[in-house]
């Protein structure tokens, strides 16, 4: 069994809506709402959601920049959302970000060394020549030119940009990378590139990545296994064979038949479903959320595999599968 | 031959050049593509390969002063190169409608949604206020808006991405156009919203037997969506057939190597296929030569033709360069074949 390296236990982020006279809370947005994941040493976690699910929130929660409602995440034992422990564990160094924008994630007023020599600054004490050696190494891990070290980020492609994100968050040598959705902004053959870079890192020294996408098909290639996020609360995690392959809760399934399939020919079967899985999702509210629309509780179905199904649903569910075997 | 009157656009040998430092540059470059009614033709590429300019030509919306158009855009035997600007207000928007990528971008902040889609209709036809109203009321149902009375007196901020989208498609279609222009339309959308415009689209052509011209780089929307599929790298068009062959026989090296860049297959341990080197600017983009060569440099000088030209290799199947023929990924990538 591989070594967990990160907890999160039932994290919760809200943010108050004030109103009224006095300005006062009254309400919350429940942007994280009770949202559990493990991710061990050295593997990809996918988390997939469409825009406002509160994907970014819990990847932004789990490095530490956004302040947490309640909940844990525990990291070599200790609860990091507290500030005090964090430091002590230098937890910023071992837990780094790369960010879905790569030119508004860059200072524009500062050269590529020093951009990727502030997160070695801030926590390494090396000599000039050291620095310009450790820059040079990681420019070359993500397959840039040596000269580039001179340059500013304007004077980069998209696709290099982000491959200079990439390398400053190496720089610490991290545990764990939060990914927040780094190839969506990308074309084609350069999101290939910066994911096959992502993927040698990885190999070479062992980092795990909590991979942040709303690309299906994006995911399915990076990461073993994955979670679903809606509406602030998970509605699916397990294996890569489990989500892709028997999907169970609908609104994974119609995640999955809206996403575009390069299969001409079945084009109009295709369509056919993607409309039926809309229909069951638009009729059938009320059997996969609670009156409140909120996803339910998560129950586990087989080893690794968790969907979020009222219990006696889920007997019903288990039925059928049977079923079909 | 077609029927000349199923014949709604016809570009020949359209070159637009943009003004760089006091120097013009063709952005597309020798581009011939032809717009069938009740069609879908797809423009396939990555950024910077000229898509959105053939685009801004054909409704005229480029900076005049700092843009060369030559060539011919035939719309029902009217040439819109040079056509003057009262003429073409009468065609654009009227019948040729454009959707544009950004929704927030493209609507007016300040102005009610009903608004706004009206007031295409008071530009390009006579009827009156209420007229209009029942107009745009009857747009918002046939792009599927939830409550449409409701939203014609909403501002864009209070409609969500999904719904903005519809509300540009529904500027676009309102005077019935023939040719509709979508450039990128689902780009900023997520992916279940994506399915649904994407539906609603083709819906709308199926109603209005219109022809429309869908600008993407997603292979995927491609796959679903288009009949005709031209490819385009570096401001020319590198492949050009329908569909299904473009997917199950794909000859042009550029085709070939994006299909294969796809994150598609099951197994995972293998890497994704990198096409070597980067798309040219418009400035350094070669002129002479095939402008794919620098990106697969393993296949001989000897493969190329001096002067690339789209040689048609079996009926409706354009394939630009002779290279395709001995065509084959790098073996020292491992990248499968």
């Amino acid at each position: 069994m591989a070594k967990e390296i990160i907890q999160v236990k039932d994290l919760k982020v809200h943010y108050p809506i004030r109103s009224g006279f006095w300005n006062r809370i009254t309400d919350y947005v429940r942007a994280v709402d009770g949202v559990n994941i493990t991710i061990n040493e050295g593997e990809t976690y996918g988390l997939i959601g469409e825009s406002g699910s509160g994907k970014s929130t819990t990847g932004k929660a789990i490095v530490g920049v956004e302040p947490v409602t309640s909940g844990e995440i525990i990291y070599h034992d200790v609860d990091i959302t507290k500030s005090k422990n964090r430091r002590k564990l230098n937890y910023n160094k071992d837990v780094q970000m790369i960010f879905q924008d790569s030119m508004s994630s860059l200072n524009p007023r500062k050269r590529i060394e020093d951009i990727i020599a502030e997160p070695i600054r801030n926590f390494e004490n090396l000599t000039t020549d050291q620095e310009r050696d450790r820059v040079q190494e990681l420019l070359d891990i993500v397959g840039m030119p040596s000269d580039s070290i001179y340059k500013y980020p304007h004077e980069f492609s998209g696709g290099q940009r982000q491959r200079i994100g990439v390398a400053r968050a190496v720089a610490t040598n991290p545990r764990l990378i939060v990914a927040d959705e780094p190839t969506s902004a990308l074309d084609l053959s350069v999101q290939a590139q910066v994911l096959n870079f992502m993927k040698h890192i990885q190999q070479q020294y062992n980092i795990a990545y909590l991979f942040i996408s709303h690309d299906l098909g994006v995911v399915k290639h990076m990461s073993e296994n994955l979670a679903i996020m809606h509406r602030g609360r998970l509605v699916e995690i397990g294996s890569r064979e489990d989500i892709y392959n028997h999907p169970m809760h609908i609104y994974t399934k119609r995640l999955l038949s809206a996403i575009p399939v390069v299969d001409v020919e079945h084009r109009a079967e295709n369509k056919k479903h993607r409309e039926e899985v809309e229909q069951e999702f638009q009729n059938d509210q009320s059997k996969w959320y609670d009156q409140e629309g909120r996803v339910f509780p998560l129950q586990q179905v087989s080893g690794k595999h968790w969907v979020a199904l009222p219990k006696d649903e889920l007997e019903r569910e288990e039925l059928k599968e049977e079923g079909r075997n | 031959m077609e029927k000349q009157s199923d014949l709604l656009l016809d570009i020949q040998h359209l070159h637009t050049a943009y003004r760089l430092n006091g120097k013009f540059y063709d952005a597309a470059d020798d581009v011939n593509i032809t717009l069938k009614r009740d069609e879908i033709l797809s423009v396939v590429g990555e950024s910077g390969c000229g898509k959105s300019t053939i685009a801004a030509s054909i409704i005229g919306l480029y900076d005049h002063k700092n843009t060369k158009v030559t060539g011919d855009i035939l719309y029902n035997e009217l040439n819109l190169v040079g056509l003057n600007e009262s003429l073409f207000d009468k065609i654009r928007g009227n019948k040729i409608g454009m959707i544009f990528q950004d929704p927030l971008a493209s609507l007016n902040p300040l102005m009610r949604v009903g608004d706004q889609v009206a007031e295409t209709l008071y530009y390009h036809t006579d009827m009156n206020e209420k007229e209009r109203h029942e107009r745009v009321i009857e747009l918002f149902n046939q792009v599927g808006m939830p409550k449409p009375e409701e939203t014609y007196s909403m501002y864009p901020f209070e409609l969500s991405g999904g719904l903005r989208q519809r509300i540009v498609i529904a500027m676009a279609i309102a005077c019935k156009p023939e040719v509709i222009i979508a450039d990128e339309p689902t780009t900023a959308l997520d992916v279940t919203i994506q399915a649904q415009i994407l539906d609603l689209l083709e819906d709308i052509q199926k109603q209005s037997h219109s022809g429309i011209i869908l600008i993407t780089h997603d292979l995927g929307v491609v796959a679903e969506t288009a009949d005709e599929v031209a490819v385009m790298y570096a401001g020319q068009v590198v492949e050009k057939a329908d569909v299904k062959t473009i997917f199950n026989n794909p000859l042009h090296p550029y085709t070939r190597s994006l299909l294969n860049s796809m994150p598609q297959s099951d197994d995972t341990d293998e890497d994704l296929h990198v096409i070597h080197g980067t798309v040219p600017s418009l400035v350094n983009m070669p002129r002479e030569g095939d402008r794919f060569a620098d990106r697969i440099p393993w296949i001989p000088a000897s493969a190329h033709e001096k002067e690339p030209v789209m040689h048609e290799v079996e009926p409706g199947h354009w394939v630009r360069c002779t290279c395709w023929k001995t065509f084959h990924f790098d073996d020292s990538e491992a990248s499968g074949e």
